[in-house]
């Protein structure tokens, strides 16, 4: 009987279903659209660095060695070598430094200090870009610079060793990098120790490991795929970073002979030519072919990286 | 105790030593933030004064360069516009990936192409403007909206990636307790998944802002580098980050001190976005 007459009571409205379809699509919507501009980002890219590929061929472009403005020739091997440069000296100083510090903040430092210790090596990731070049610009290219000179003289039969230092180059570019890739490494490694299983370190601990024998036997082997995720997403980082390399790198067009050498890189190139290729369709193709290359290395890179990195499951966060 | 066997000297000297390097890298890391902000203050107070933020650069090279005023309403405007896109945007993606899209492999590609979008040099964003609002000259040349545009793009993936992670700690069960009592899929979103998110996801935007506030390069051939203060965002726009690269390399000391003063003020800004973070995060319910 009761269930008789509640039933027309619980039927629903006509329109009930409405919101709930519009919330669903217009979500599905707004994540589709998303998919659709990174599409569009690239073909538009593409389009428009067209004359450049076209005039110079693709492999001409990024692997010939000149790139000269005034005589429109556009081959941007001194970029792409000064990016590989400055990102690889970002890597090796980088990468050791932010690893470390993540295995001391979680396995051997006093639980009080962990918080600030994490909190303080993020705070790394919140100075700008440009404060950095400030800074590096004003503060590390002159106290470097006895430095790396006495280097260059003592050390010159190394190879890429040697000769004048002008101050700013390719090293203290990659210093920089070094210093900015450092806070995402390091919590990327963090967040990829904290999953390896407490079974494992708690067994290694037990059979008398001292806290170094328990990381490089239980902690690291686990991890190693994680870590060199966290340094892909660090190199991505290097290679696109943009404004304080512009200001550290020198920012001259040539390969340089040595580590302390000005050259210039993809990046770098943009930030400073793009003003004045606004009127000039080959130049203005030049830079962003050379937008697009970066486009797609980074694109690679960070694809590579993210796929290593979820492997192991963790939840990472940018 | 004799049952025990003790650690060798050898393992124990190894054992000092590579906690010694350990803490030592972690003490390296730090090192760069302490001198930089160091020399912020130093340098950064003394350009501070009444003038420096109420006046704009007048591009005088010689004499008193002006201040920072266009510069900082540049930001702030620019960086409310672009917030104003990012956060409901990426917010509702970070919903369509939490409610309808988990599994799906159409939310597995949205996912992983957001997190390789994280990826893209901010640079890249500013060409991309550059080449769709600028070259074809939508509502005129250099405008602030369009670096807004890029900065928004920018925030984007790192507001969905933050939203998705807060979304996901909101408890099943209360998604369920109210979809039993009938509550269609709307009311749940808006009644329960947003409310008990909403500390975190403010907290991942604050990040997201203070992400935006500090980027040149998308900004450098969108909204481009002027004096004046503009309260129109069709206008070109300066903005602290665009000033203080124009400022660092000038050989005129007054130049790069206001580089330095702007500096100090741009890293205040942000650090205060991070700590107003951090404190919402704290209050949250959840995680």
């Amino acid at each position: 009987m009761e269930a008789v007459a509640l039933a027309p009571a619980l039927r629903r409205p006509r329109l009930a279903g409405l919101p709930d379809r519009v919330l669903r699509w217009g979500l599905t919507g707004l994540a589709a659209a998303i998919l659709l501009l990174i599409g569009f980002f690239f073909v538009r890219l593409a389009i428009e660095s067209q004359p450049a590929f076209s005039k110079f061929g693709v492999a001409g472009f990024v692997f010939d060695n000149n790139w000269d403005v005034s005589k429109e020739i556009f081959g941007a091997l001194p970029l792409v070598v000064g990016t590989l440069i400055t990102s690889a000296v970002a890597l090796v100083i980088g990468v050791p430094v932010a690893v470390a510090a993540a295995l001391f903040v979680t396995e051997l430092c006093p639980r009080r200090l962990r918080t600030p210790l994490i909190i303080t090596v993020d705070l790394l990731a919140a100075v700008p870009s440009v404060v950095y070049g400030l800074w590096g610009f004003f503060f590390l290219v002159p106290k470097l610079r006895p430095a790396e000179q006495w280097f260059a003289d003592t050390f010159s039969f190394l190879p890429f060793v040697g000769g004048h230092v002008a101050g700013p180059g390719y090293f203290v570019a990659g210093l920089i990098l070094a210093i900015m890739i450092v806070p995402i490494v390091s919590a990327i490694t963090r967040e990829v120790v904290a999953t390896v299983p407490p079974d494992h370190k708690e067994a290694a601990l037990a059979l008398g490991a001292t806290r170094w024998e328990m990381i490089r036997t239980a902690i690291l082997p686990y991890s190693r795929a994680g870590i060199s995720g966290a340094a892909m997403l660090g190199l991505g980082r290097a290679i696109g970073e943009t404004i304080a390399v512009t200001l550290l790198i020198g920012n001259a067009p040539q390969i340089g002979k040595q580590i302390f050498d000005q050259g210039y890189s993809l990046a770098a190139v943009i930030a400073n030519e793009f003003g004045e290729a606004a009127n000039d369709p080959t130049h203005r193709a030049a830079l962003i072919a050379a937008g697009l290359v970066l486009f797609v290395v980074t694109l690679v890179v960070n694809a590579a990286a993210r796929r290593v990195v979820n492997r192991r499951g963790s939840a990472v966060t940018p | 105790m004799s049952g025990l066997v003790a650690v060798s000297p050898g393992r124990k000297r190894k054992e000092m030593a590579m906690r010694g390097v350990l803490a030592l890298a972690t003490g390296l890391a730090l090192v760069p933030l302490a001198l930089i902000l160091y020399y912020l203050l130093k340098k950064g107070l003394g350009a501070f004064s009444g003038s420096f933020f109420t006046t704009d650069p007048n591009g005088n090279f010689l004499g008193d360069p002006g201040g920072i005023k266009s510069a900082i309403f540049g930001t702030l405007e620019m960086v409310a516009l672009a917030s104003a896109i990012a956060i409901p945007v990426g917010s509702g993606v970070a919903l369509y990936l939490t409610e309808y899209g988990r599994e799906s492999r159409f939310g597995k590609a949205v996912r992983y192409f957001v997190d390789v979008m994280t990826g893209v040099p901010s640079i890249v964003f500013g060409l991309f403007v550059y080449i769709t609002l600028i070259l074809t000259g939508v509502g005129g040349g250099f405008a602030g909206w369009k670096g807004s545009i890029a900065l928004a793009l920018l925030m984007l993936p790192i507001v969905t990636r933050s939203a998705e992670v807060v979304l996901l700690l909101v408890p099943d069960s209360l998604r369920e307790a109210a979809l039993a009592l009938g509550a269609p899929r709307w009311r749940v979103v808006g009644r329960i998944v947003l409310p008990t998110a909403l500390p975190g996801l403010v907290t991942g935007t604050l990040l997201a802002i203070a992400r935006a506030a500090g980027e040149t390069a998308p900004l450098l051939f969108t909204a481009t580098i002027v004096q004046g203060t503009s309260f129109n965002l069709g206008d070109r726009m300066n903005s602290l980050p665009a000033q203080i690269f124009a400022d660092v390399g000038q050989a005129q000391d007054r130049l790069v001190q206001r580089a330095w003063g702007a500096a100090l003020a741009l890293v205040l800004l942000i650090l205060l976005l991070t700590l107003v973070a951090r404190f919402v995060s704290r209050r949250s319910r959840l995680a």
